[in-house]
């Protein structure tokens, strides 16, 4: 049995319940466990998954009772007694392929990389392509995802002068995490290839591409295919 | 049917009350910073669907209303006039098609708002009028209004204006400014966050005895604090989590940043306190230069008064409800 995760009052109108204090998958694991189950039994709750945490805001007039403790007490015990048995790892079954032109001017970081790692160029992609990430969370720009899972011989610090822009569709190494860039950012991590998907589209159904707890699996493909993948994404 | 903007102002743009329910995407809520304000200008034009208004900084637009409309405006008292007549705030005005808004400076706070009766027929991003500057979402693709933008205008429910084809009429009533507007500067109630214990002593006291200086580097994102540096008894490597408005932060180097309407959705920065939420549009309407002091509160205390706040408000609109009369 996992136990009960911290629960600290961020707010008159927000929780935010603590699983650990590490970037773990299977912290992580926790966290969107969790946050499934307080979306289906609390509804009108907005649940926002992190690392290790994840935040609930709620409206405190809906929870108001006069006479009775605060809105966010009450909303502590609903919390709690929601997460009773919740069950172990459960987690998205959504699997998303992202193709990836590595290296090249899509990956200008890639041969830095690769002497960091004391790999080859090759090998670099292929310990890219061979892992299944976890997005553990999405955040520092609309659709952004962090992504669990990197091979730690490929972790790599941060790029001491960010960029001012990155393009769009960058796949980066910052640290121990993996990253894509939705849209041109100022950004600090290492580029080693792009994608032709469109990470977030504010004219889809739903306009993020990955959702908080989604399977990632990154697939190496040539300039050509790239050319025609970005050519469809633009329609 | 629309508004010509003539001059953009220092800062102007769309708001409503947030865009909320897609922070797990990476979209935070944005929204009007001084919300009582905005809420209580589109109650005077008769608004009542939560309609986007124009939040306006430091310097107001000058607009050009092609068709006749009822404006109200709100939050920090602003020099407002069409042609020679100047318009009182915390009213309905009546302007007559033609009209030429000018909003000059203001001497006191920080951010004014314009509501137009029908609001703003501005297309909704993700269920929101908000503009996130930021992020870039939002009406005018998520940017500040510039000189030459065209604002269309909604349709209000039920149409007509009194005398909509005269002169410009103001309303013989309006509201009284206060408590909505803090003329006093009061100190703003901040409870302990989960990092005040990793302050040094030095720290912990200066937090609620120093006084801070709103920093010219403030913004809707994060209000910044000079003064004092605060810091941590060790450094502390923090993963990312969720923020909040009214987060108070603390970055390695010592100058707080209490967090506004456009905070975003996640941060790896030790939280030392959380503004409470009645005194969120008190530090919105803090310019730079403005003194910043706070006093200790807890959250059971934070949440009374904005249950109170709530209830106060509440029985506002619906007085004016009751009052106005566009039928």
């Amino acid at each position: 049995m996992w136990p009960a995760p911290h629960i600290e009052t961020l707010a008159e109108d927000a929780l935010l319940l603590r699983f650990g204090e590490t970037i773990d998958a299977a912290v992580n694991a926790r966290v969107h466990a969790a946050a499934a189950r307080l979306r289906e039994r609390l509804a009108g709750v907005e649940c926002v998954p992190a690392y290790a945490s994840l935040l609930l805001r709620f409206d405190p007039a809906q929870w108001e009772v006069s006479g009775a403790m605060a809105p966010h007490h009450r909303m502590g015990e609903r919390v709690m007694a929601a997460l009773q048995d919740l069950p172990e790892g459960a987690n998205s079954d959504r699997e998303i392929d992202i193709p990836v032109c590595y290296g090249g001017e899509a990956g200008p970081d890639l041969a830095a990389l690769a002497a960091h790692a004391r790999l080859t160029r090759d090998e670099v992609i292929a310990r890219h392509c061979a892992a299944t990430y976890r997005v553990a969370m999405l955040g520092f720009a609309p659709g952004f995802p962090y992504l669990l899972g990197l091979d730690p011989t490929l972790a790599m610090p941060r790029r001491s002068d960010p960029r001012i822009s990155v393009p769009a569709g960058s796949v980066a190494i910052g640290g121990e995490q993996t990253g894509i860039y939705p849209e041109a950012l100022p950004g600090g991590w290492q580029l080693i290839g792009r994608t032709p998907l469109r990470l977030f589209d504010l004219r889809a159904a739903s306009p993020s591409l990955l959702q908080p707890g989604d399977r990632v699996r990154f697939r190496a493909i040539g300039e050509d295919e790239y050319q025609r993948l970005a050519a469809e994404a633009r329609r | 049917m629309s508004v010509i903007v003539i001059k953009p102002g220092l800062l102007s743009s769309l708001q409503d009350g947030g865009r909320v329910g897609y922070a797990a995407l990476g979209v935070g809520r944005a929204g009007a910073a001084d919300w009582p304000a905005w809420r209580l200008a589109n109650a005077l034009v008769g608004n009542t669907r939560g309609e986007a208004a124009l939040e306006f900084t430091l310097i107001g637009p000058t607009l050009r209303f092609e068709q006749a409309t009822a404006i109200a405006l709100t939050g920090a008292p602003v020099d407002a006039r069409v042609g020679d007549q100047r318009l009182p705030g915390w009213t309905c005005c009546v302007l007559p098609a033609g009209s030429v808004l000018h909003l000059g400076g203001m001497r006191h706070g920080c951010r004014g708002y314009l509501a137009v009766r029908g609001g703003f027929a501005a297309t909704a991003v993700l269920g929101s009028q908000s503009t996130d500057l930021n992020a870039r979402i939002g009406p005018l693709d998520g940017r500040a209004l510039q000189a030459g933008d065209r604002l269309e205008l909604g349709v209000a429910d039920p149409a007509p204006l009194p005398g909509s084809a005269g002169a410009l009429r103001v309303l013989r009533w309006g509201i009284d400014p206060q408590p909505w507007f803090d003329y006093g500067q009061v100190r703003l109630a901040l409870s302990r966050g989960h990092h005040f214990d990793r302050l040094d002593d030095n720290a912990q006291q200066a937090l609620f005895k120093a006084s801070f200086t709103l920093s010219k580097d403030s913004n809707r994102v994060g209000s910044r604090l000079d003064g004092q540096r605060l810091h941590l008894r060790q450094p502390l490597e923090l993963i990312s989590e969720a923020t909040l408005p009214g987060t108070l932060q603390l970055p390695p180097s010592g100058q707080p940043i209490l967090l506004q309407a456009e905070a975003p959705v996640t941060g790896g920065y030790p939280r030392i306190g959380q503004l409470a939420a009645v005194d969120l549009p008190r530090l919105a309407q803090r310019r730079p230069g403005d003194t910043v002091c706070f006093r200790e509160t807890t959250l059971d205390e934070a949440a009374q008064r904005l249950a109170a706040r709530r209830l106060r408000l509440q029985r506002l609109l619906d007085h004016i409800e009751r009052r106005l009369d566009f039928a």
